[in-house]
């Protein structure tokens, strides 16, 4: 009878453990939710959309204009360029190389790169593009992101792709449609909803990407859309306005903060909702 | 079916078997393309480092010397710094993390699971940045005034463990980079976890609760030993991410190159932190090259605890393969 | 055992029967597992030849031998001959797209392309042929009308054909292998997924094709396969144990192993 209490008893306390432990996790999100929030909201406001970022010293708060402006053309620019070559490459390891040694190689590594931190890959494009052509640039943190695009693309397409059934796949063979039509027209796209969240969720990663940025695009305090310049970046630019003494800056910062907040986790759960939908067929 | 609809038919079967072929060798070099990209990086980061391995050789990883006037250059302090603060990490993540997991899979109520499975995730995708200015401004003030005087009135009097725990309570520092580590972590090992408990066989746990196990029982005795590799996996993949994170690290760690005892209240650098606060005014030179050297390191780290981690997975998806 | 000394069969009607396929000599693998053992049989023009046997027999690998569909699958392979109008269609030289155009396969659950009902069947015609939109949408008509289909699809042509019913979803399916006007349409188990009534048009349908294409059926339901079929091969652990009018294998089989399994003393 003392040993049932005593596993009782410790039954309990773990359990309990647990709870606080689930308690402790949603406290941290709840925490940073709240602080950015709260600090965000203070500083939205039109300049924030209007007005260039401010000098050492302005007079006037300005914004954050060429900032987003910048964020949003590298974004784009990096999803472009990584998603067709990720997607090409979660097919080959989905459709034709499952069981080929490059099948397995690539997506052992690809894991990796999933995982890897992105301040070397902004390193990498440093030491093959930024110290050759002699300047920080746009192009250069457009292709540090893109490299981080493509291994998320290439692992969800490949997952998406392995969760269509394979009599899909057989039912378009016994049309006697040629590979490359059955994968296009048929697999490719019966996971849609899948590859778009992939995507999405791509986009998320990078638009909150700092590390990478910080020797390829770096930032430009003013107005610039020439990809061969340094080009202003929402990230960049909050890790230099938030270590800055000014609390003009900081302002802007946590509003930046926000934004990037805002966007990252409306992504994500857009991409759980589309993914969703998807699967209750 | 009629002569000249076979032609066609023909012909056009061997128009497609270009396209094909063209298409699949499309998709494969893309594949390569992917390959080889782990291979260009460490190329690239060995040669932009030569200058560097050349002149200091393995001295450059026990030398504590960062002096960029002098141009003597030692990884020692960086490399602590990353490898202490991912330690601390760990030690606080891996607990909160399994209790997160059991708590989702075992004994939340079902129409809890997902939204909180959810909350966990979105804590994995908020940006570092993000983490990293709110552990600046809202936690280490916080940290410094509350939670470090306490740690140094208790643990702090503790034989052998006490010197960790010494010094002002600056707030900034290893310990607090450490934390905020910890806090970003969380959810990638809890969400592994959760998801290697989740395959366990409905009828394994069914039997141990058949001879009389409760909750705690079973999931220690019987759950935990069957993911055992899942979950050295997933707390390698966390130990992955917590080594090389830039921004959260960078804002609260210190940032000194200077480290005269082994308290984690004292300021301090990581590999990352080094790099993300010096490339930028780096000339280029052995200064660079140094830099370069510390990336390559980290990648290093980094990918072996990668490769550990995703070998430990590949196992036991394999194992789970062989028994359906 | 050679079952294909009955080569002069007649049907019901007394007419002279043309062979459409024929297996000589074919044996089949899955890596070192020989699931089909040296099968021989004649399948004939605009008959109904059906499958039947326990589970595991091989009656769906022979089917799926029929359109080469184990060439996805890198460690299955076939040896022997497979003739489709006189010429072996296992040669390597054979392009398995044009097999495939003229052998066409319907599977056990209904498999709608994620497109519209139009481009689910339009989608195997280009493939193969090059239509004006007025010949497509003539095509696309004429196979849902052989499929039984076109009152029901006619006003939703645009719609997915995931929104069909299963029963529809199927007949969507063998519209689809239709259209494409193969010689040969393969059966897997069409009905197993569907309700009696679904099944019971599906059976009709097959009655009704008949009389233009050459149809073999895998299926598991022995009054099924007496319902439909003109011709009857029962298999056992990838063998072809007997082959014959249906009525005759059903009413007095020749083997001892086939009147067991007919009879309900074993499987």
């Amino acid at each position: 009878m003392e040993l049932l209490t005593q596993r009782k008893l410790i039954n309990k306390a773990a359990l309990s453990l647990s709870m606080a432990a689930m308690a402790f996790g949603l406290f941290w999100l709840a925490w940073i939710l709240f602080t950015t929030l709260q600090l965000g909201v203070a500083g939205i406001s039109v300049d924030l959309f209007t007005k260039m970022t401010p000098p050492p010293g302005a007079s006037e708060p300005g914004g954050l204009l060429n900032a987003i402006v910048g964020s949003a053309i590298m974004v784009s620019l990096a999803t472009a360029l990584g998603t067709p070559i990720g997607i090409l490459a979660g097919i080959y390891l989905a459709e034709y190389g499952r069981h080929t040694w490059l099948g397995h190689a690539t997506r052992f590594i690809n894991d990796i790169l999933l995982s890897a931190p992105s301040i070397v890959i902004g390193l990498f494009i440093y030491a093959i593009y930024v110290a050759k052509v002699g300047n920080f640039s746009g192009i250069s943190g457009v292709l540090a992101l893109a490299l981080i695009v493509i291994p998320v693309v290439v692992a969800t397409t490949e997952n998406m792709l392995k969760l269509v059934p394979n009599t899909l796949r057989e039912a378009a063979f016994a049309l006697g449609a040629p590979k490359s039509t059955v994968i296009l027209k048929v697999t490719l796209k019966a996971s849609t909803a899948g590859v778009i969240t992939g995507i999405l969720l791509a986009v998320a990663r990078i638009a909150g990407e700092t590390a990478p940025l910080l020797f390829t695009a770096l930032s430009n305090q003013f107005w610039s859309l020439n990809l061969n310049e340094p080009m202003a970046n929402l990230p960049v630019t909050i890790f230099k306005f938030a270590m800055s003494p000014f609390t003009e800056w900081q302002q802007l910062a946590w509003a930046g903060v926000l934004l990037i907040t805002l966007g990252v986790l409306g992504l994500n759960i857009i991409a759980r909702v589309l993914f969703r939908q998807k699967h209750k067929n | 079916m009629s002569t000249t609809k076979d032609s066609t038919a023909e012909r056009a079967a061997g128009g497609r078997k270009l396209g094909d072929w063209l298409f699949f060798n499309l998709t494969r070099a893309f594949a390569l393309l992917t390959l080889l990209l782990l291979a260009g990086i460490i190329v690239s980061l060995f040669v932009g480092s030569w200058e560097s391995i050349q002149k200091f050789g393995f001295s450059f990883i026990w030398s504590r010397d960062w002096n960029p006037p002098m141009e003597k250059f030692g990884a020692l302090i960086p490399i602590y710094g990353t490898l202490v603060t991912s330690l601390i990490a760990l030690i606080i993540a891996v607990p909160v993390s399994f209790g997160i997991a059991l708590f989702l899979t075992e004994l939340s109520p079902v129409w809890l699971r997902r939204p909180l499975g959810v909350a966990i995730e979105l804590l994995a995708a908020v940006p570092s940045i993000v983490y990293g200015m709110w552990g600046l401004m809202v936690f280490v003030p916080f940290f410094a005034k509350y939670v470090q005087p306490a740690l140094a009135a208790t643990l702090g009097n503790v034989p052998l463990i006490g010197e960790l725990f010494s010094g002002p309570s600056l707030g900034i520092g290893l310990l607090a980079a450490g934390i905020i580590l910890a806090i970003m972590i969380i959810p990638f090992i809890a969400s592994v976890m959760r998801d290697v408990f989740d395959v366990t066989p409905a009828m394994l746990k069914e039997s141990a609760y058949g001879v009389g196990g409760n909750t705690w029982e079973v999931i220690w005795n019987v759950v935990l030993p069957y993911t055992k590799v899942g979950v050295i996996g997933g707390i390698m993949l966390g130990l992955g991410r917590a080594l090389g994170e830039t921004m959260a690290v960078t804002f609260v760690i210190g940032n000194s190159n200077f480290l005269s005892n082994i308290s984690l209240f004292a300021p301090g650098n990581s590999i990352t932190s080094v790099l993300a606060n010096e490339f930028g005014e780096a000339p280029p030179g052995l200064y660079t090259a140094s830099l370069i050297e510390l990336g390559l390191i980290l990648f290093l780290i980094t990918l072996t605890v990668l490769v550990f981690s995703r070998l430990l997975l590949l196992r036991l998806s394999k194992q789970e393969g062989s028994k359906t | 055992m050679n079952d294909t000394s009955h080569t002069m069969m007649m049907n019901e009607t007394g007419a002279q029967l043309e062979a459409q396929m024929a297996c000589r000599n074919l044996d089949f693998y899955y890596g070192k597992y020989h699931a089909l053992k040296n099968i021989n049989l004649e399948i004939y023009k605009r008959n109904v030849t059906a499958f039947i046997g326990p589970s595991g027999c091989g009656k769906s690998t022979l089917l799926r031998t029929m359109n080469r569909m184990y060439d996805l699958y890198p460690d299955q392979r076939a040896t022997g001959e497979l003739l489709l109008d006189g010429k072996n269609m296992l040669d390597r030289k054979v392009d398995v797209t044009v097999l495939r155009a003229k052998v066409g396969m319907v599977f056990q659950k209904p498999t709608p392309f994620p497109m519209s009902i139009y481009e689910n069947i339009a989608f195997g015609v280009r493939l193969h042929e090059q239509l004006s939109k007025s010949e497509m949408e003539e095509r696309v008509e004429w196979a849902l009308r052989k499929a039984a289909l076109w009152d029901e699809a006619k006003d939703k042509l645009g719609q997915s054909g995931m929104s069909l019913s299963g029963g529809q979803q199927q007949r969507l399916c063998i519209a689809r292998g239709i259209a494409v006007k193969p010689e040969v349409l393969l059966l897997d188990e069409p009905t197993s997924a569907l309700d009696p009534i679904s099944t019971m048009r599906i059976e009709e349908l097959i009655g009704e094709l008949k009389a233009e294409f050459t149809i073999a059926i895998v299926t598991h339901n022995m009054q099924q396969a007496a319902r439909i079929s003109d011709f009857t091969a029962y298999m056992y652990l990838g063998e072809m144990i007997e082959f014959g009018v249906t009525d005759q294998v059903f009413i007095k089989p020749k083997k001892k192993a086939t009147e067991d399994y007919i009879t309900g003393r074993f499987g």
